[in-house]
């Protein structure tokens, strides 16, 4: 177990994390071959720390997220919530109580409220839902909440719907129904991805301020790097499936170890014309992870890979240095 | 003379709760084999202006004044069918969201072929050949182009639909966020093949999308738009090292680099306004940090600030 990636009293800790989806074919729908969603991923996440997942679509990041809120059940693997394994509890009382800790923020404000409820319902659902305080107080905790995203005066929004809000007043919204019952943690999925600039960086802003009232441990899901930049303390990249480089933000991107992070952000445009980028140009497309053979998954496309590479396990994430991980032979 | 010179083009919706002033005396101009981009936030008009650039409006919409000209033609009093001897042979377009621009039960191929085909006189085989030859030139094997769309990753589709935009030999494509739903690396490898192109067949392009480092690599001039007007509009060095109107450097500044210094992103307070009853006088007043009175009284000009530098503002940055 590599126990150097983890520290041992992380708020949240995930070992050796797995996901396989499968994939049923033929007359009876037998199953025979796996997506691997997700396969051997490993990190910590101190309270108060902001942990970037970036990538491409299709790498593993949304699923991570859903397994460590349990979400979904992983296949493999260890998730330490201070210290005890949620991986494995079974639905119902305990599950419920790992629950009430944590909370998740979707990419899409639109999709992800009911529209026939006002924003007091909305927010005042996981308060009701874990038996949180009477109806008396749990109005005081949205009118909080509210105030506490900047949709002032929260008299005027509390029984408003979402279509009388705007994109960003919405994902505000969505950040104040997480915050409501005082998670510790938080995934937040590309929860600026839909809006625009202007907007944006307030509900970025206020993201960052609500972890250190909160002091709370965060993963963030995003594919923009320059986001990530801005958000997270440590930055972790993955492939399809695979943790391939983790370390603090701006080792990662301004020094970047592994041959796919590399040709990643060589290749996100740079919003100054006098800047000129080398893009590092890598062979083919990302396939899907359907029964991944076992060397390095990204093998086929990497620019530095050798035959050791193919006659090997997948590397494991290792040490260069200040802590800055990266899975491949060849750093 | 450019190949295209609009002027005071101003396009409304009309609905029920009344017209929305989507578009609203906007000028620029475009020359052969130049790229133009136009950047702006979600429902700041950029779309509807190339729309109306083309005529490919709804039915409630309409253009209430100004010029388009085209090769000394202004396309505006033009009718449904004068129009299409312009549309797809003249000025082509890249709609945004390449996955739902193809039709799912033909093979592209047969698309192309439609396209092609229904602007020129081609016999079936012809075109076959021309779409192949399309094919290379987008970076697509032609062995693929018999399949369908969803055979296509999502990559696969926008170079399909750039090659359906070259199919007539266009002189203009309007190429509308044509790498929105991709993923980093493919969007940089599709971006360098349409750069090349244009210079490869001295296209003119107008590129639009939020993204202004995506616009920043492929544009030499950038137009700023807000709420439905041309706010600045200058080449892409001097937009990005000095711009003039507070709302370009309200939008630079929000805007994070994963290359650089890490400057501090500033928030631009409020939110863009409804354009049935848009602000009177400047559009962008009731959140610019340097308004004064006048600004919410007249509409600023969209002047010729310093030799190709145009901005519409009473306050502009100091240079």
């Amino acid at each position: 177990m590599p126990d150097t990636v983890t520290a041992t009293d992380a708020l949240i800790k995930v070992d050796n994390l797995s996901k396989y989806y499968p994939l049923a074919s033929g007359l009876f729908s037998r199953v025979r071959h796996y997506i691997h969603a997700v396969e051997g991923v490993s990190f910590a996440a101190d309270a108060g720390e902001v942990i970037g997942l970036a990538g491409e679509s299709g790498c593993g990041k949304t699923t991570t997220g859903k397994l460590l809120l349990r979400l979904i059940a992983p296949t493999n693997g260890y998730i330490y919530f201070n210290g005890i394994d949620v991986a494995r509890i079974p639905s119902g009382g305990k599950l419920k109580a790992y629950r009430r800790q944590v909370q998740m923020i979707f990419q899409d404000p639109y999709e992800s409220m009911n529209p026939r409820k006002t924003l007091y319902d909305i927010i005042a659902e996981p308060l009701a839902v874990h038996k949180i305080g009477n109806i008396v107080g749990r109005e005081q905790v949205v009118a909080d909440s509210l105030a506490r995203v900047g949709l002032v005066p929260p008299e005027t929004f509390m029984f408003r719907y979402p279509h009388e809000l705007s994109g960003g007043q919405r994902q505000r919204v969505a950040i104040a129904r997480a915050i409501g019952i005082k998670p510790r943690f938080i995934v937040a999925d590309e929860p600026t991805s839909m809006l625009d600039v202007s907007i944006r960086t307030g509900v970025m802003k206020l993201l960052l301020e609500l972890r250190q009232e909160y002091n709370l441990a965060m993963l963030y899901i995003t594919h923009d790097l320059a986001v990530a930049r801005y958000m997270c303390e440590r930055l972790a990249i993955m492939y399809l499936g695979r943790m391939v480089e983790l370390g603090p933000t701006e080792e990662v991107l301004q020094n970047p170890l592994h041959p796919y992070t590399k040709a990643l952000i060589s290749a996100v445009p740079v919003p100054d014309p006098t800047f000129k980028r080398e893009a590092i140009p890598i062979k083919g497309s990302i396939s899907r992870p359907v029964d991944p053979p076992s060397y390095c998954r990204f093998y086929p496309r990497c620019p530095v890979a050798t035959d050791y590479c193919r006659e090997n396990k997948h590397p494991p994430l290792e040490d260069k240095g200040d802590g800055h991980y990266v899975a491949c032979y060849n750093v | 003379m450019a190949l295209l010179e609009v002027s005071d083009l101003t396009m409304h919706y009309r609905t029920r709760s009344g017209w929305v002033q989507a578009v609203e005396r906007v000028n620029l101009s475009l020359d052969r084999g130049a790229a133009i981009g136009l950047v702006g936030e979600s429902g700041c008009g950029k779309t509807s202006l190339a729309m109306s650039l083309l005529k490919l409006l709804p039915s409630n919409a309409q253009i209430k004044e100004g010029q388009i000209l085209f090769d000394g033609n202004d396309l505006v009093p033009l009718t449904e069918d004068q129009m299409r001897r312009y549309r797809w042979e003249r000025i082509s377009m890249v709609f945004q969201a390449a996955m739902n621009s193809l039709n799912p039960v033909y093979t592209v191929r047969d698309q192309i072929v439609e396209a092609i085909q229904y602007h020129m006189p081609m016999r079936y085989e012809e075109a076959w050949s021309r779409v192949a030859k399309l094919f290379e030139f987008v970076g697509l094997d032609p062995g693929v182009m018999n399949q369908y769309p969803h055979e296509y990753s999502g990559g696969m589709k926008q170079r399909a639909v750039i090659a359906m935009a070259l199919a007539c030999d266009p002189d203009i494509i309007i190429a509308d966020e044509p790498t929105t739903a991709l993923d980093v690396i493919v969007q940089d490898r599709i971006l360098k093949r349409m750069d090349e192109i244009r210079s490869e067949l001295n296209m003119a392009m107008i590129y639009i999308s939020h993204d202004i480092a995506v616009i920043a690599e492929v544009s030499d001039r950038i137009g700023v738009m807000y709420a439905g007007k041309m706010m600045e509009m200058a080449d892409v060095v001097t937009i990005f090292q000095k711009p003039l109107h507070p709302y370009t450097f309200a939008l630079m500044s929000a805007f994070p680099s994963v290359r650089g210094e890490k400057h501090e992103l500033v928030e631009l307070p409020g939110e863009p306004p409804d354009l049935i009853s848009p602000p009177k006088g400047c559009r962008f007043h009731p959140r610019c940090p340097q308004a004064t009175a006048v600004c919410s009284e007249k509409a600023p000009e969209f002047t010729e600030v310093e030799p190709g530098h145009f901005c519409a503002c009473w306050n502009p940055r100091s240079k």
